[in-house]
């Protein structure tokens, strides 16, 4: 049997690229009965261009109900992505009937939920938790509780192995480990990058979809030589025309969101009235500054300074990754796609495929904004640290507490004590 | 298809199993078919290619083929022990690099066994990626816990401050080139398989790297954390094989069929026994039971230190039901003792699922070994497959009931804060401190 699937997996290796089955058409009737005036190409586009303001609507509308609901989207998108990657598992190695492993790849996306909520997200609840007796114990032995979760699932696949299927079943638990790698820890990143402000959030994922469409138009307009194999259908102008606009846009967003304290403050949890809010003194980065023009765009602008915030800076480095490096996780989507013969991951969205579709490019942008914040922007999670402080041994806290002072003491920030 | 003319790829042990195979049809049974009929009786030795030196070869060729088998496995495992033993006296830096030549020949081993399950040994560029994500991920565990355990020698230098300031950024920004350079790498004909090679590649990193940067991490807690785990799991290995050799008889799971559950069980009492003497004896050892430090006059590692309370000998009551047996009213016992038989119980009870894992990925593959390293035995990652979730486990455990954070590592990322977010930490110190009587009334806002 397992000779057959490699045979047939050959067999269509062998078989031209053009030879992709087409996507099923899951085009809403009203929709369909509304164009079915114009001609094939300008109905696709259309309905593209229709679903495309759909989505965004709806991520302004989450926008505005706050942070809770933008983190239960983020949860939800991930587990659709999750499930969307291991169907097409399934699918590759007619493996749907394999004992026990649909319920093992759930169980383990559960298992590695729990742990990164656990880590992150009950350090932004740290009051909400100290007051409840039971989750004290969860979070002191959250590693070993994650841990142990873990193992009984490894042990579980492991006595479920069955003599025929060996090889199936080894392949189907390293798909769902790389598909855990890939959804799981970038959708943490994105909800972490959200906790520190919603600026952080917003400005990376809107970069993104502003190079996909720019890149689209400007290749629709101007395209002409192709920029990869893998995309034929993507072009160098197109390319660079995008880097240009993305830059701009992520300059201007920025300078809009920048103004409002809604975006720019680190997202708390009040335990008094149990909700989340977002109010602060605004950082440095989000306070006007003069900055003199470089002499070469003083000549084109005629201007000798500027005001901008601070933060505007850091979005054209955002921009300029989302445009350059942001692609390759869409050509590696492609590739994939190339792989396994598919048109799409899944049929969710009419005209654009799947969620994971939708969401390529995004994957290697939270982390490129995770690793940036936490080198360039801030240090670790001051909550985090205070946790971690108070669980020392007393000898260790006090030697901590001495060379704490004494370098407060250096600084000036702590005025030395006339005593002790 | 092109499947006959890269079998003659493989390597020697390959090729036979293939071909007796294809005699009985591909089959789970025939690997466990081959194995029990080498062990038992005088049939032909198994197939695999001999790399038994030749001195053994002429001392054991008047003994039976099973009688030679045998002394050979016991004499590399006495050859290994020997040199185990050897390396824990020649010190913690050693150690270390011991740990890290043994990750490279795992990663090395899988991604082989990768390479002829696909036939894709001559994809471009794969191997030279493979070999740079190995580099990438080892920077980034590296340098994260050189940060940690060198922090004054780090801060001293320059360049070593620049990079472990931005550490996570240069890591990030390797990885990507690798991943880049993959996208970049991709050829039309062989998208699929290119794609496998890069799972199989990460997979194998999550394994292999992760578990060996956790042993580091417990080396670093103290030598025993490190030694008493290990020793577990290769008592269990022996006892459970000779306890399965003269009592055994119920099988335990069919995926690895020399397993009975009397060696089971005869290997869990007799690991936790050892582990209870193993550790009595190590206790008493400074060099064993200090954590490894960095002694920045000397520039070399020290294990010197005041024993914590773990490594000191206290009174316990034996229960009541142990009282008549044992004939003693109380015990002194190191408290380390009883964390030993929590680690004894791990390396007998779950450490073996480690094993089946291996077992029932080597039949996946059809593949006898993981490789031809150790004459008897196999590869590195044969012997080193039930260590894979020890390590995790010893890591998890001594961060949840041991210790709690690094105290300096604490006070590093202390010092990267705002000035507004110190003092907030420090006041809020001081107030607990206060609270528990801990700091002296002298100190003043």
């Amino acid at each position: 049997q397992e000779l057959d699937l490699e045979e047939r997996l050959c067999e269509l290796d062998l078989r031209s690229d053009s030879d992709i089955p087409p996507s099923t058409d899951s085009t809403p009737e009203i929709l369909k009965r509304v164009l079915s005036g114009l001609s094939a190409r300008w109905k696709n586009w259309w309905i593209r261009g229709i679903l495309t303001l759909a989505m965004i609507s709806v991520f302004f509308l989450i926008i505005y109900l706050g942070s809770f609901m933008l983190m239960l989207l983020v949860l939800s998108i991930q587990v659709k992505c999750y499930h969307e990657i291991i169907t097409i598992g399934y699918r590759v190695y007619h493996s749907y009937d394999l004992p026990w492993f649909r319920s093992l790849s759930w169980y383990f996306l559960l298992c590695v939920n729990y742990f990164f909520y656990g880590e992150t997200v009950a350090d932004y609840f740290a009051a909400f938790v100290q007051r409840r007796e039971q989750l004290q114990f969860l979070i002191r032995y959250h590693r070993f509780i994650s841990f142990a979760l873990y193992l009984t699932g490894f042990c579980m696949f492991v006595l479920s192995l069955v003599k025929k299927h060996y090889r199936l079943q080894f392949y189907m638990f390293a798909w769902t480990h790389v598909t855990l790698l890939i959804t799981v820890t970038q959708s943490h990143l994105v909800i972490q990058n959200l906790f520190e402000g919603m600026i952080w959030f917003l400005v990376p994922i809107s970069s993104v979809i502003c190079n996909d469409i720019a890149a689209y138009i400007f290749g629709f307009f101007f395209g002409r030589t192709p920029l990869i194999k893998l995309s034929p259908k993507k072009t160098w102008e197109g390319f660079i025309g995008g880097f240009f606009s993305t830059v701009v846009f992520g300059f201007t967003f920025s300078y809009f969101l920048a103004q409002h304290q809604y975006f720019v403050c680190p997202v708390e949890y009040n335990s008094e009235t149990n909700r989340f809010v977002t109010e602060c003194e605004a950082s440095e980065l989000f306070q006007m500054k003069k900055y003199s023009v470089p002499p070469l765009l003083q000549a084109v602008l005629g201007w000798e300074t500027v005001m901008m915030y601070p933060f505007q800076m850091h979005s054209i480095a955002l921009s300029t990754f989302a445009s350059l490096i942001g692609p390759f996780g869409g050509f590696f989507a492609s590739g994939f796609k190339r792989a396994f013969k598919i048109k799409d991951f899944a049929d969710t969205i009419p005209g654009h495929g799947g969620i994971m579709d939708r969401f390529d490019c995004q994957y290697l942008m939270a982390t490129f904004v995770h690793v940036y914040i936490t080198s360039f922007i801030r240090g670790p999670n001051p909550s985090k640290l205070l946790k971690q402080l108070l669980i020392l041994q007393p000898e260790q806290q006090l030697s901590v507490y001495k060379s704490l002072k004494s370098h407060l003491v250096e600084k000036g920030i702590l005025q030395p004590s006339l005593r002790g | 298809l092109p499947l006959p003319s890269s079998r003659s790829r493989f390597s020697g042990s390959l090729l036979n199993l293939q071909e007796s195979e294809s005699e009985n049809k591909l089959d789970g049974e025939t690997a466990s078919d081959s194995e029990s009929k080498s062990e038992f009786g005088g049939s032909p030795p198994v197939p695999t290619s001999d790399d038994t030196p030749e001195v053994l070869n002429r001392a054991l060729s008047n003994l039976s083929s099973r009688w030679k088998n045998w002394w050979v496995r016991g004499i590399l495992t006495l050859a290994m022990i020997t040199f185990f033993f050897i390396i824990i006296y020649l010190g913690p830096l050693v150690l270390m690099t011991i740990v890290m030549c043994v990750q490279i020949k795992c990663f090395h081993e899988i991604i082989t066994i990768g390479y002829n399950v696909y036939h894709s040994y001559d994809l471009p560029w794969f191997r030279t990626l493979s070999w740079y994500f190995l580099l990438c991920v080892n920077y980034f565990f590296y340098g994260e816990t050189v940060t940690d355990y060198f922090f004054t020698l780090v801060q001293r230098e320059e360049p070593l401050r620049i990079l472990s300031r931005y550490h996570r950024f240069i890591s990030f920004a390797l990885y990507l080139t690798g991943f880049c350079m993959f996208v970049l790498s991709l050829v039309k004909k062989h998208y699929r398989l290119q794609f496998y090679m890069f799972g199989w590649t990460h997979v194998t990193l999550l394994i292999v790297v992760t578990q060996s940067h956790l042993i580091i991490h417990n080396l670093f807690e103290g030598m025993i954390w490190f030694i008493v785990p290990i020793s577990c799991v290769i008592c269990n290995d022996i006892m459970a094989y000779m306890f399965g050799f003269f009592f055994g008889r119920t099988p335990l799971i069919k995926l690895s069929p020399k397993k009975t559950w009397e060696g089971f069980i005869g290997g869990f009492f007799a690991t936790v026994l050892f582990g209870l003497l193993l550790s009595y004896v190590m206790s008493g050892y400074r060099c064993f039971t200090c954590p490894v430090e960095f002694n920045n006059d000397t520039n070399s590692f020290t294990v010197d230190c005041e024993p914590s309370e773990l490594f000191q000998l206290q009174e316990y009551n034996i229960p009541l039901v142990l009282q008549s047996v044992v004939g003693w009213k109380t015990v002194r016992m190191y408290p380390f003792q009883i964390h030993s038989i929590a680690l004894s119980t791990f390396a007998s009870l779950i450490g073996p699922f480690g094993g089946f894992f291996a077992s029932g990925f080597k039949r996946a593959f059809k593949i006898k070994d993981f490789a031809n390293t150790i004459p008897g035995h196999g590869g590195i990652m044969d012997r080193f497959d039930c260590q894979y979730l020890m390590a995790t486990f010893v890591n998890v455990y001594i961060a949840s009931f041991i210790r709690g954070p690094n105290p300096s590592k604490l006070i590093q990322q202390f010092l990267t804060l705002r000035p507004e977010q110190q003092l907030h930490i420090f006041n809020t110190l001081r107030a607990h401190l206060a609270d528990r009587g801990v700091l002296g009334p002298s100190e003043d806002a």
